[in-house]
């Protein structure tokens, strides 16, 4: 085969289906689509690594919170009982259902917090103008794989059923880690609105590591 | 060459002997293996996808059967002891009068589940017969599946929820039933169903027949 020719590096494919475009600086905040399918390829957005990486940290640390603090506790006829998101993991805890509080666990903890942790692994040193850490592009790779799994934003709808469910049995009060939870989601939304996985890209290659 | 129409002058990586990484975009000639940009894996097309879609859709829906038999939550309060399926609790909302959590429970536990098999079954048939019909529609159901496969665990979280909540001795408890179990188990093989779907086999399969590539 022939070496790749220098115009392959001006052309970018459609992830989703293929198509060949040219790849063209875009206005501020303006978003490429493919010209076929309608998936968004590109983003423009000014210092928008240095804002991703603001966005992840503050999820990382609200995420910390949301584990640490008292999540929802519950009033009924004099009894009373606290619950943290540790707590919800462990409920499948008993025998048969313990492969589930493993995923569980991973869904709304682990994998958000991997997510968070190689995204700023990935981006530090990009957002000081340093070349990435060895390992950069497997971290983001990793962070833009574990996307479908990471399941705060249904948890929480989850929650808010769950609360609707108990409502007229007992009184139910939301704790800080409940608050800390609902800006992770709201964070985690923000920031991959505003992620360009192209200039990413580009940007963790163009510095040599 | 046939049917071009709306996406006329458009080529895909393939059709112009090369290969494109599904990571970060870069272009590369056709036998390339890792992609020079981000170290990914080279594929122009996952030739098994359809083997794995298949596989792990029946998983999916042979798990979805026990999900829905079994109760999926179990109450004792001081005068009853209640197990419920998932249709069981839908009922149930309805007879408290919360008809907009009903309608969510119904949506992500029942209709969101089945409306997926049925898409996948559909996007697998098509592809299989190398259909060049309804692409464009084709191509959203692919992004409607992708993306509202993962809202199904939410009856898994309120069974979390619920049985971490309401333990008050001997007053109400609530425990996790076996159908928990199975139901998130479907979720599970049904969203990486959905992810081995090659979504670009949808756009070339009417063209690798007569064309030169």
């Amino acid at each position: 085969m022939p070496q790749p020719l220098p115009p392959l590096d001006d052309l970018v494919a459609c992830h989703q289906c293929d198509t060949l475009h040219v790849a063209q600086d875009l206005p501020e905040n303006a978003r490429a689509y493919c010209q076929r399918c309608g998936a968004v390829m590109m983003t423009a957005q000014s210092a928008s690594i240095a804002r991703i990486l603001s966005l992840a940290m503050t999820a990382f640390v609200m995420l910390i919170a949301a584990i640490s603090f008292p999540f929802l506790s519950l009033d009924a006829n004099g009894l009373h009982n606290t619950t943290s998101v540790i707590d919800a993991v462990l409920a499948f805890n008993d025998g048969y259902a313990f492969p589930l509080a493993v995923a569980v666990a991973f869904f709304i903890i682990v994998i958000p917090l991997m997510r968070l942790g190689a995204l700023i692994y990935a981006l530090g040193p990009l957002a000081r103008d340093q070349r990435p850490h060895a390992g950069a592009k497997h971290a983001f790779g990793l962070a833009e794989r574990l996307r479908p799994w990471s399941m705060a934003e249904i948890f929480i709808v989850g929650v808010t059923v769950a609360l609707i469910k108990v409502a007229g049995l007992a009184a139910v009060t939301v704790g800080p880690a409940f608050w800390a939870f609902a800006g992770v989601v709201i964070v985690t939304v923000l920031k991959d609105q505003i992620i360009c996985r192209y200039s990413i890209w580009e940007a963790l290659d163009h510095r040599p590591d | 060459m046939g049917s071009t129409g709306p996406s006329a002058g458009l080529i895909t990586a393939r059709e112009a002997g090369l290969v494109a990484c599904q990571r970060c975009g870069q272009v590369h000639a056709i036998n390339t293996a890792y992609c020079k940009r981000c170290d990914g894996p080279l594929r122009s097309r996952d030739t098994q996808s359809l083997q794995k879609v298949w596989a792990l859709l029946i998983a999916g829906m042979i798990a979805y059967i026990p999900a829905n038999i079994y109760p999926m939550l179990l109450t004792n309060t001081l005068v009853e002891h209640t197990e419920s399926t998932i249709v069981g609790g839908v009922v149930d909302l309805i007879h408290h009068g919360s008809f907009g959590i009903a309608l969510i429970v119904f949506v992500a536990s029942v209709m969101i589940p089945i409306g997926k098999f049925v898409a996948i079954i559909y996007l697998a048939l098509s592809v299989h017969n190398r259909s060049s019909d309804n692409q464009h529609e084709r191509h959203k159901a692919y992004e409607v599946v992708e993306f509202i496969g993962r809202w199904s665990m939410i009856d898994v979280f309120v069974v979390a929820i619920l049985s971490a909540l309401v333990q008050l001795n001997t007053v109400a408890t609530i425990n996790p039933g076996i159908a928990a179990l199975s139901f998130a188990l479907s979720v599970i093989f049904t969203m990486l169903s959905a992810q081995s779907f090659d979504s670009r086999l949808i756009w070339d399969v009417d063209r690798t027949n007569n064309d030169g590539h």
